[in-house]
Order: C-alpha cells, then sequence, then structure tokens
C-alpha cells in the first residue's frame, strides 16, 4: 500500500519520528501497517493492542484542543477495562474509513459533538473487545468466558486463580468475531469516565516536536502562498509572472481555480515575498460596491419585515403585546467574526500518477479526502490522507477550500510535494465569517411585572443558506434559532411568544464560528431580559427565575452559578454583578461576572464563576478547561472582535486590527460542574454563549450603560 | 546544488545571499540567506526547526517567541542578519530532553495546552520572565506575558508560571 505512491507513508512518518518521534508515529497509519509496525493487534475496530499490553485506541474525530482525543479514549478504555497507562490514541485514515465502508462512522468534529456523537459505538468497541479477549483467555484456559472476569487489562479466571495479560491473548482475541449484542456499564461502574486524567497529547506539545500541518516536511516538498480575490465572489483575470520569475526561490506561478493565483517557490518566505510583487488583475464582481453600512441598512429592513422564518410560536403573540401593561424594545447586532486560529489555514498536497496524497489539519477527514479527490479529478479510493492536529478549528476546518486550492496547485506541479500555506492576512480575510446579525425583540410586562408576550425578531445572514441550501427546509435556516427551539428555550411560562428570522443574505461568505448562533442569540435573550428585570423593579436572578418554573435542568445551573458567585452578597466597593443562563449543544449552561469600570470608562473583569450541566462528564479537568477557553472565546468576540467590509471585502487582516483577548484581559474563571446525568451534552462550546451576557450584564450594573451592538470598544463607558 | 537543509534546488538562493553563522541551542550554524529574511522563517526552514510557530507575521501574537540571549523576542520581526552574535534559543532548545524545564514540569502538571500551537511561544516567553523575575505575581505575568492563546489557556499559563517559580526556586 505504501508503495502506490512512491513518496510513501512510511517515508514521511520516517521524517516525523526524525523531528517528532514517540506519539506522532501512530498517526493515521492503516491499520494492518500500523499492527505490523508496533505489534499491535486489531480487537474490534476501536483497539489494538500489542503483546506490551500497549492499547492503541482510534479516534475518527479531530483533535483541534478541545480533548475529544483523550475523552474518546477514556470512553472506550472504560468499557475495555484496560489499564490507562498503556492507552495511546491513533487517528483513523479517512481512506480507510473509506475502504471498510465508514466502519468508523462520521469523522466531522463540530457542533460539540465529538463525545456526544460517538458514546455510543465507541463505548460498545471497548466493549466489545474486552468481549473478544475474555472469550480468547477463556478458550485458551478451556473455561466457560462467564467464570472469567477482567480488569487492568487483567483477565482472571476466579475458580481456578489464573490471570493473564491482555497483551498475551490479543493475538487470539483479534480473530474472534466481534460481538454486536455487548452490554454497556451503568454509570456506577465506570472507571475512567468522570475521571479527571491528564490529556494524552500534551508533551509533544511542550517541547515543539508536535507536528501540526503547517510543519510538514517531505522531501522535494515546494512552498506555495496564495492571493485570493479580495472581493468575495469575484475572480481571477490576470496575473504577470514575468515580474517576479527571476525572484529568489520562485519555481512556478499558477491560477488556482477561479479565484486565486498562488505562487510556488522553494522557501514559503520565497513564494510570500514574491506574491507580493506580483501583479494581479482582479474581476472584483457584482460584490465590489458593498460595505458595511450598506449590510447593516439591508437588516434593518429585516426587524420589521412582514415575511419572516418561524422558530417559535405559541400563545397570540398580537394580543399578548396588545393586552400589555407595558411595552419593551430594543434592537442588538453583532458583526461578522473570524475565527482566527493561531495557525493559519495550510495543507500539503502531492499529485503523482493518478494518485493524491494530502497531509492536512480538517475537521472532517472524510470531506478532506472528498475535496481532495473533487479537486484532482480523481476516485475517491485514489486519494490518501494524513490528519494532523489542528492549530486551531473553532468551525474553520471543516471547511476545505484550503485542502482544495492545495490539490489544484499540487495538479500543476506533479509529482511534487506542495505544501500551501496562507499569510495570516489571507486567513482572516478568506473567512466563512460568523454571520452579522441585528435582533429587535418586544416584550409586554403586566402590571405587576411579569412577562405576557416576547417576540425575537432575527434578520441576518443565514450560514445553511451559504453553505449548505439544501438543508434549508421552505426558506427556513432551522440553525438560526440555536437556543430558542422549544427543546432549548428555558422561558415555558412565557404565555405569548413569537420568534422568527427575516433572513438578509449578502456576497460575504459565513459558517460555522464555535458557538454559532448561540452566541449572539444568548447576548440578544439574556441582555433583553436584564433589561425586562430592571424596567420591572426585580432581580436579574429571581426575575429569570420566575420564569424558569418550567426548565428544572436550566434552573438548576443558574442556581449553581448564583449560590457560588454568592449572588445577593456584598461585592468589593465599585464591583458589580451580571448574571445570565442558557441552553445550547445539549447542555445547560449559566455565568455571573463581576466587572468594575473606572470612571475614564476602563472595564475589569474580576471574576466569573460558570456552572454547566452537560449530563454526564467524561473527563472533569477537560471540561473545565474548555469552560475557561470558552470565556476567552466568547469574550474576545464580545470586547473586541469585528470584522467590517468596505468595497465588497473584509478590512481586518491581522491581530493589530482584529484584537482578540490576551492573558492581561483574562479573568479567574470559576467552574462548576453539575451534571445532572442521564444525557451526553456538549462542552466545547455551550458556555460561549454566556461570556457575553454575564459580562454586559455586569457593566450594565456598574455603569447604567446598555451596550446593545459589539463589540464593546466601539463604546465609551466613561463616566467622567 | 543542494540547499542548507539538504533539499535539492536548481536554482542560487538570490544575488543577497550572505553566509550567516547563528548559535542556535548552543550549536553553531552556517545559514546561506538573504540577511531580510526574518528569523522564523530561518529557523523554519533553512535550519529545518519547526517548534517555532508562524501565527502573525507582525510581532502581534508571539507565536514565534525565541530567546535572544535568554531575552524573549519575536523571531518574526527580526532580520537574521541583526541577529549578530546573540545566543538563539528556541523551544527545541529549552531544555535537552524537552520536559525538564521548570516550565514543561508545570505545563504539564498544570495540563496547559489545548490544540498546543501558541504553546511554544507561551513557553519561551515564560522562561524568559522567569529568568529576570523568578517569583513573578499576577501582574508582572499578565505585563510580561502578551502572546496570543485562541483555545484560551491563560488561566492555566498564569497558574503554570507561578508553580513553575515555585519548582525553580526549589531546585
Amino acid at each position: 500500500m505504501s508503495n502506490r505512491i512512491p513518496l510513501g507513508r512510511r517515508s514521511f512518518l520516517g521524517t516525523v519520528a526524525a523531528i517528532g518521534g514517540g506519539f506522532a508515529l501512530g498517526w493515521g497509519i492503516p491499520a494492518r501497517e500500523a499492527s505490523a509496525q508496533a505489534g499491535g493487534q486489531e480487537v474490534g475496530i476501536w483497539v489494538e493492542i500489542s503483546p506490551d499490553d500497549t492499547t492503541v485506541v482510534r479516534i475518527a474525530r479531530s483533535e483541534m484542543g478541545q480533548g475529544t482525543l483523550t475523552g474518546l479514549a477514556q470512553l472506550v478504555a472504560d468499557e475495555l477495562d484496560c489499564d490507562w497507562k498503556f492507552v495511546q490514541a491513533a487517528y483513523v485514515s479517512p481512506e480507510m474509513n473509506l475502504a471498510r465502508k465508514r466502519a468508523w462512522g462520521d469523522m466531522s468534529t463540530g457542533g460539540s459533538r465529538g463525545i456526544r456523537g460517538s458514546v455510543d459505538y465507541v463505548r460498545k468497541g471497548g466493549a466489545a473487545a474486552r468481549a473478544m479477549l475474555i472469550e480468547a483467555a477463556a478458550q485458551r484456559w478451556g473455561v466457560p468466558a462467564a467464570e472469567c472476569s477482567a480488569a487492568n487489562s487483567v483477565i482472571t479466571h476466579a475458580p481456578s486463580k489464573r490471570t493473564i495479560r491482555y497483551g498475551e491473548v490479543a493475538a487470539a482475541a483479534g480473530q474472534l468475531p466481534v460481538p454486536t449484542d455487548v452490554t454497556l456499564k451503568t454509570p456506577a461502574q465506570w472507571t475512567l469516565i468522570g475521571k479527571g486524567v491528564k490529556r494524552l497529547d500534551t508533551v509533544d506539545k511542550l517541547s515543539g516536536k508536535q507536528i501540526f500541518a503547517i510543519d510538514v516536511k517531505l522531501p522535494d516538498m515546494l512552498n506555495a502562498a496564495i492571493a485570493q480575490c479580495p472581493v468575495f465572489g469575484g475572480t481571477l483575470q490576470s496575473f504577470d509572472a514575468d515580474k517576479i520569475k527571476a525572484m529568489p526561490g520562485v519555481r512556478h506561478v499558477v491560477a488556482v481555480g477561479e479565484d486565486a493565483v498562488a505562487v510556488v517557490a522553494d522557501k514559503w518566505y520565497h513564494a510570500k515575498t514574491a506574491l507580493a510583487a506580483l501583479p494581479i488583475v482582479w474581476n472584483e464582481g457584482a460584490g465590489a460596491t458593498v460595505d458595511s453600512a450598506q449590510i447593516d441598512a439591508l437588516l434593518k429592513t429585516g426587524l420589521d419585515a412582514n415575511q419572516a422564518a418561524l422558530g417559535q410560536r405559541h400563545g397570540d403573540i398580537e394580543a399578548g403585546l396588545a393586552g400589555a401593561a407595558r411595552k419593551i424594545e430594543a434592537v442588538y447586532g453583532s458583526p461578522y467574526l473570524a475565527h482566527a486560529t493561531m495557525e493559519p489555514m495550510n495543507c500539503t498536497a502531492l499529485v503523482k500518477d493518478g494518485k493524491v496524497e494530502i497531509w492536512v489539519a480538517s475537521q472532517n477527514g472524510d470531506a478532506s479526502l472528498a475535496a481532495a479527490a473533487e479537486a484532482a479529478g480523481v476516485k475517491l479510493a485514489d486519494v490518501k490522507v494524513t490528519k494532523l492536529h489542528l492549530g486551531g478549528g473553532f468551525g474553520r476546518r471543516g471547511n476545505q477550500d484550503y485542502t482544495r486550492q492545495a490539490v489544484l496547485i499540487a495538479k500543476q506541479v506533479p509529482g511534487r510535494p506542495i505544501k500551501l500555506i496562507w499569510s495570516r492576512e489571507e486567513d482572516t480575510r478568506h473567512d466563512f465569517y460568523r454571520p452579522i446579525t441585528q435582533c429587535k425583540l418586544t416584550a409586554g410586562l403586566d402590571a405587576a411585572g411579569n412577562v405576557v408576550a416576547l417576540h425575537a425578531r432575527l434578520s441576518g445572514q443565514s450560514i445553511l443558506a451559504y453553505l449548505a441550501p439544501q438543508r434549508m427546509e421552505n426558506g427556513v435556516d432551522k440553525a438560526a434559532f440555536q437556543s430558542w427551539t422549544e427543546e432549548e428555550f428555558g422561558y415555558r411560562t412565557i404565555p405569548n411568544l413569537l420568534i422568527d428570522h427575516a433572513v438578509r443574505n449578502t456576497h460575504v461568505p459565513v459558517g460555522f464560528w464555535r458557538g454559532v448562533n448561540t452566541n449572539q442569540n444568548a447576548i440578544y435573550m439574556e441582555c433583553f431580559v436584564d433589561e425586562l428585570a430592571h424596567a420591572a423593579g426585580k432581580d436579574p436572578l429571581d426575575f429569570r427565575r420566575s420564569m424558569l418554573t418550567q426548565s428544572p435542568k436550566h434552573l438548576a445551573v443558574l442556581n449553581a452559578a448564583a449560590a457560588k458567585a454568592g449572588w445577593g452578597t456584598p461585592t468589593p466597593p465599585g464591583v458589580f454583578r451580571g448574571i445570565c443562563q442558557n441552553m445550547g449543544y445539549g447542555s445547560y449552561t449559566a455565568a455571573v461576572a463581576e466587572v468594575s469600570v473606572s470612571p475614564k470608562g476602563v472595564l475589569k473583569i474580576h471574576r466569573i464563576v460558570a456552572a454547566t450541566d452537560p449530563g454526564n462528564v467524561v473527563n472533569p479537568q477537560q471540561v473545565a478547561a474548555q469552560v475557561e477557553g470558552s470565556f476567552v472565546f466568547g469574550l474576545s468576540a464580545v470586547l473586541f472582535g469585528a470584522v467590517t467590509i468596505d468595497k465588497g471585502r473584509a478590512v481586518e487582516g491581522n491581530f493589530d486590527t482584529y484584537p482578540v483577548m490576551r492573558l492581561a484581559d483574562m479573568p479567574k474563571v470559576e467552574t462548576v460542574i453539575a451534571p445532572s446525568g442521564g444525557f451526553w451534552g456538549g462542552v466545547g462550546e455551550p458556555t460561549i454563549a454566556v461570556a457575553g451576557p454575564a459580562v454586559l450584564n455586569a457593566i450594565f450594573a456598574a455603569t447604567g450603560k446598555r451596550i446593545r451592538t459589539l463589540p464593546l470598544r466601539q463604546h465609551d463607558l466613561s463616566s467622567a | 546544488m543542494v540547499a542548507p537543509d539538504g533539499q535539492p534546488t536548481e536554482r542560487i538562493w538570490g544575488a543577497n545571499c550572505i553566509m550567516i553563522k547563528l548559535s542556535i541551542n548552543g550549536i553553531t550554524t552556517d545559514v546561506d540567506v538573504d540577511p531580510d529574511t526574518p528569523l522564523l522563517w530561518v529557523l523554519r526552514e533553512w535550519v529545518g526547526m519547526t517548534g517555532t510557530k508562524y501565527g502573525c507575521g507582525i510581532a502581534q501574537c508571539g507565536a514565534c517567541t525565541v530567546h535572544l540571549d535568554g531575552v524573549a523576542s519575536r523571531s518574526c520581526s527580526i532580520p537574521v542578519g541583526s541577529v549578530g552574535n546573540a545566543k538563539i534559543t528556541t523551544i527545541e532548545g529549552l531544555s535537552s530532553d524537552g520536559l525538564s524545564h521548570p516550565v514543561q514540569i508545570a505545563w504539564l502538571q498544570h495540563d496547559v495546552p489545548q490544540c498546543g500551537y501558541c504553546q511554544s511561544g507561551q513557553i519561551m516567553a515564560a522562561a524568559a520572565l522567569l529568568r529576570t523575575n523568578p517569583k513573578p505575581s499576577d501582574a508582572d505575568i499578565d505585563e510580561a506575558i502578551t502572546n496570543i492563546c485562541r483555545c484560551g489557556t491563560y488561566q492555566r499559563i498564569r497558574e503554570a508560571v507561578h508553580t513553575a517559580a515555585s519548582l525553580a526556586g526549589k531546585a
């Protein structure tokens, strides 16, 4: 198999091993090769066990920092009853998944589904392997399997007091049929699930040894820098390669699809330098006159439009509002946001003899394989994919534009691996942005200050309309209503409710951005509910409690956050609290923020208390890490983030104009994990939604200023 | 012709190339390169050491942090020709085994990295801070470590720097 393309996987692994060593070896090796190399025996499809008991758990999802590699390994290892100290993890290669009829299921890593979307079948995989190992031991001893038990990678036959290690029976176990009727453990029997074991992927990240896709080195490799039409939807008209052909290191200047041009050079630095000097003419197209003010005006037309896609309705909103003692209305808005992964988009591709091989950081290995096949014009079976850990994903690397480009370039330089790296500026200006939206909220309060009617009208861009129009349902983008579906929306006591969405699309590409629509929806709703509480003269916590009486899980996390934060107790002088709750990705979250704002308007976030109920918890340490990180991601957006459009293109290009949170901005985050059990919720995204409203509501408490448009840095908080 | 990293090439690097002597992790290395080339790309593409990362190219994010004579420096914005005799330390040379520097020990203890891409730079920034300020306060850490982490590991970085300080103090 490795001889199919002269530049074999083994030679690549040799390169990696020389630089990276150890753990990296497991990545992406087809099982038979891996077994041959490492001496591991496939037992079922999810584990390989070596004679020395080393247990490799196969991972189909992608590790991008969220800890899914460790969590998934815990799920398998728990059912397997193996000793955690023997556990390693290795990616299933997309071509192996393809060849074996997608035996490892969905490789897509997004929507906080890594754990909750795989939990059943990976645990069954661990349980099946355990049953096979026990059966093999029982056969060797000539005893009934039912008399044997397993723990810590050792099988025991109690009646005869015999024991045998997994590594000793793995070879025989691997020949047995894989049982399908395995019984999973009950939560009370879990030994690894729920334990805060250390991540499996830390060591190489401390020494520079971790090989990210951008670090891939291959014999004869060339490097490519790319310029894409700055105006979204525009195309490449011409370029003058002669002007740069004599520049150092330059080998080729090639068109990439319809809308980009790349310089291929010995070094990426050469390619980037030459590209900057390349005369390029673009057909900017119809988008070239669009700017942010026009988009803002377009969205405003949706706020009162008659036509809107329905999200949720019950009661009679018109009558409810008409009969209310008081009507309160507010319009909120949030801008386009870039993902800004620390590792810019990149992919290495080799096209040779009708076959393609790629090395890529991807949130969806299957999709990378398909994109490479399509770009090269080869069959799916003629593509090999080496997945590498992602230097950040956040939804960006579910899109395969960079994969496609690398293959399109490599196709024009056959026989040599081409590493395409986007500059930071290309990365920021050619994203699939978090969609721009506005929201008009209208509520009716009765004389006692109870909410009797609520209308939330979203206006703005639809991700599905852009990325997956086939998933639109009669013009409705259901994802636009994240956190506001009947299942998720906690304020079930409101008798008259209408949530709808006026779809207003532009030429700007939009996509899934960690937390997706829960982020801005939670800001709109939870800041507005705060407005209503103040209008009603009620405490924001009590006010929410009164509306969550039919939503016990929402209420429980809200109470957990409030209790830990000491809501209602005195704060230090000048420090004020804000509170909020939300549900998304199957999990319940709530947060309290403590902030101060100086007379000159300088915001300091002193403390965050965040509570989360993801049902079951696989690794509390990693849940806490995701909760902490969610505040960095969410608050970066709320405090700083905005991509603006001028002349049809993204203005901001780098961290000087697209600032994000740094260590000095980081508040102390106290995480309360309050699992109620019985379900598996997501962890990587749901907390982001409560980061913004908690802080914004605290800012209101501190200053009396209600921030309704983002980012915060565009507002003056000074009182002087 | 063979380029300095062993890759074959048919082309001379450019008229401006000169031989530059660099001291990297205690080893003197000759590099044939245009002196305007940023140190980051010389490390990554000429010398072949990829632990130092590209994040922004304009000294904003710190993913490219190395030590020049012990001082944290953003290699993406330092022309290699200006390095002179300064001793360059990269993440690969922070400790002999890649694990035993107090900052690395503390990072492991706190399970700091998530995606890990920025961590070479974070670790180098932390190590440089502790060199001049063995017992930094939170405010000192905030001021000294301005590297960007998008996963949001800042809280654990802060805790781990304190742990590293106490480990170094005991050593």
